[in-house]
């Protein structure tokens, strides 16, 4: 019963959540939402380029938003990132972006997928796209795992221990960069901060070190974009924001769970 | 002390510090630093707050880059690292047995035999940001030994505790030289052990302003004038500034006895002039 698109969407889907979800648990440790923020939002201001210089969207995100996540990075330098400088990145790349967008020539977008994601339209090409990013987002977090870890807690631990926590830091922007553009596509440049933070902060609730954190924020952030696809088929609601959605719906869960173990 | 001797690296020369000097916006700047730390030897840098002695702490780990000066690691030495503090932001879920492989992990037994020395041994499940500050310490001093260190830094690592835990701490540290020979650099505003406790005791206020064995030391009058009249307060700090200013024409070493006599006759002249402000190693 269900169609090739459906299960392409699912995959898809799938790959996303398990790219993302490691990743934002750096994020909520290292207080980062607004720089992904910041990041994601770059990613229109990527499809105008993209689709100005005729070349793949994917490529094109991923180049804009390592510059941005690399300039914003530099900018503010050590580790309290600019709460300003990061404000006026990210409205200031969403806005020029869709400006951009409206002023190519002859070209008639559908905005609405770039902001906020159409995974029914994925393509096996998008497929290996998605894949291929996520394995290299979880390859490098898992490779550098170790001294991310350390330098995340305490910078000067890594520095003593011959660690370069910038680098450290380099290496997580270049994965935040892969994830904005690989899930650009699934959830949208405004929903994929929504899709690092939320499974990510669920699962805080039941995590008791920083690995169960991780592997249980890509099992939520799966459930909660394969349940949001199939939920919006039923609902026949937008896809990405069913997804980001049903994830909420979880964070408020464990909340509640939290609260009443508390007690 | 001894500078000159820095040039030639021993096999027992740990870590060399030439004439560093480091300005930085939000720390505290630190200016023609010299000194060393030998395996096996016990270092204090003692000084008030702001005196600049975490800003050379930081860089002898390598978080911060001297502008001038340099900073001479012996060859493939490890360092343990005690910081002053250590902030768990609540986001991140970590154990005490998690944090002690961290950045490295250790076979469990290992872990388990770090614990109970620590006197953690059940507490290897614990989050860690349940622990009290005196625990907290003590596992950050097991993470640091954990990795068999050259040479063990660690940043006002007896803060917080009270006179008895202090001496308990300083003789595990002693302990800790004997058995693993290490050299130890700590830091430390904490007076009364630090003399006891030290092999070496450098005096620092943003420069060496004396150092040696803690004997000698305690009858420098630069010493005296930075510690030794507590209630004198800033009047202590300004005049010991004063006196740099004329310590500056000499030779940069500090094992002389008459160059000290004579900044202090000078110094109570004109206690507190403003030239402390317009020091010429800024």
């Amino acid at each position: 019963m269900f169609d090739d698109f459906m299960l392409r969407a699912a995959l898809a889907a799938l790959g996303v959540a398990l790219a993302t979800a490691p990743l934002g648990c750096f994020v909520l440790w290292r207080r980062m939402a607004y720089f992904g923020d910041a990041t994601a939002h770059a990613g229109v201001l990527g499809v105008a380029l993209g689709l100005w210089l005729n070349v793949s969207l994917s490529l094109a995100v991923l180049a804009i938003a390592l510059v941005v996540a690399l300039g914003v990075t530099l900018l503010t330098g050590r580790r309290n990132t600019s709460d300003s400088l990061l404000g006026v990145v990210a409205h200031g790349a969403l806005a020029l972006g869709l400006v951009a967008i409206s002023l190519l020539p002859g070209m008639r977008v559908d905005l609405h997928a770039f902001l906020f994601g159409d995974v029914l339209t994925v393509q096996i090409s998008d497929l290996a796209v998605i894949w291929g990013g996520g394995a290299v987002v979880v390859g490098l977090l898992t490779w550098r795992w170790q001294g991310l870890l350390t330098a995340t807690l305490n910078p000067d631990l890594a520095y003593a221990s011959g660690t370069n926590p910038q680098r450290e830091a380099m290496i997580l922007t270049l994965t935040l960069a892969v994830v904005v553009a690989v899930s650009l596509k699934i959830v949208g440049a405004l929903l994929i901060g929504a899709l690092l933070i939320i499974p990510a902060a669920t699962a805080r609730a039941f995590a008791r070190g920083p690995e169960d954190m991780a592997l249980l924020a890509a099992l939520l952030g799966s459930g909660a974009t394969v349940g949001g696809l199939w939920a919006s088929f039923w609902l026949d609601t937008p896809t990405g924001p069913t997804m980001v959605s049903l994830a909420v719906i979880g964070f408020a869960l464990s909340q509640i769970l939290t609260f009443a173990r508390g007690r | 002390m001894m500078d000159a001797s820095a040039a030639g690296l021993t096999d027992t020369r740990l870590v060399t510090l030439d004439n560093v000097s480091i300005a930085h916006t939000s720390t505290p700047a630190v200016w023609e630093v010299g000194f060393h730390v030998d395996r096996g030897e016990i270092v204090t840098l003692l000084g008030r707050n702001g005196s600049g002695k975490s800003t050379l702490l930081r860089a002898i780990i390598g978080a911060l880059t001297p502008q001038v000066g340099t900073i001479t690691h012996a060859p493939d030495l490890k360092i343990g690292y005690v910081p002053q503090k250590l902030a768990i932001d609540p986001t991140l879920p970590l154990s005490v047995a998690r944090f002690l492989n961290l950045p490295t992990r250790h076979p469990r037994d290992k872990i388990e035999a770090a614990l109970s020395e620590a006197g953690l041994a059940e507490a290897g499940k614990s989050a860690l940001a349940t622990l009290s500050g005196g625990q907290l310490q003590r596992v950050m001093l097991a993470r640091a030994l954990l990795a068999d260190p050259d040479l063990l830094i660690m940043d006002e690592p007896t803060q917080g505790l009270d006179h008895q835990g202090c001496a308990k701490f300083y003789r595990q540290i002693e302990d800790v030289r004997d058995r693993l020979g290490c050299g130890v650099l700590m830091v430390n505003h904490d007076l009364h052990v630090v003399m006891s406790a030290s092999d070496r005791v450098i005096c620092l206020n943003g420069h060496v302003c004396c150092s040696g064995r803690p004997q000698t030391v305690a009858s420098e009058p630069a010493y005296q004038a930075l510690f030794g009249v507590q209630s004198e307060g800033m009047f202590a700090l300004y005049r010991h500034d004063h006196d740099h200013s004329h310590d500056h024409s000499h030779d940069h070493s500090h094992d002389h006895d008459h160059s000290h006599g004579h900044d202090h006759s000078h110094s109570d002249g004109d206690a507190k002039a403003p030239t402390a402000v317009s020091d010429p190693g800024r």
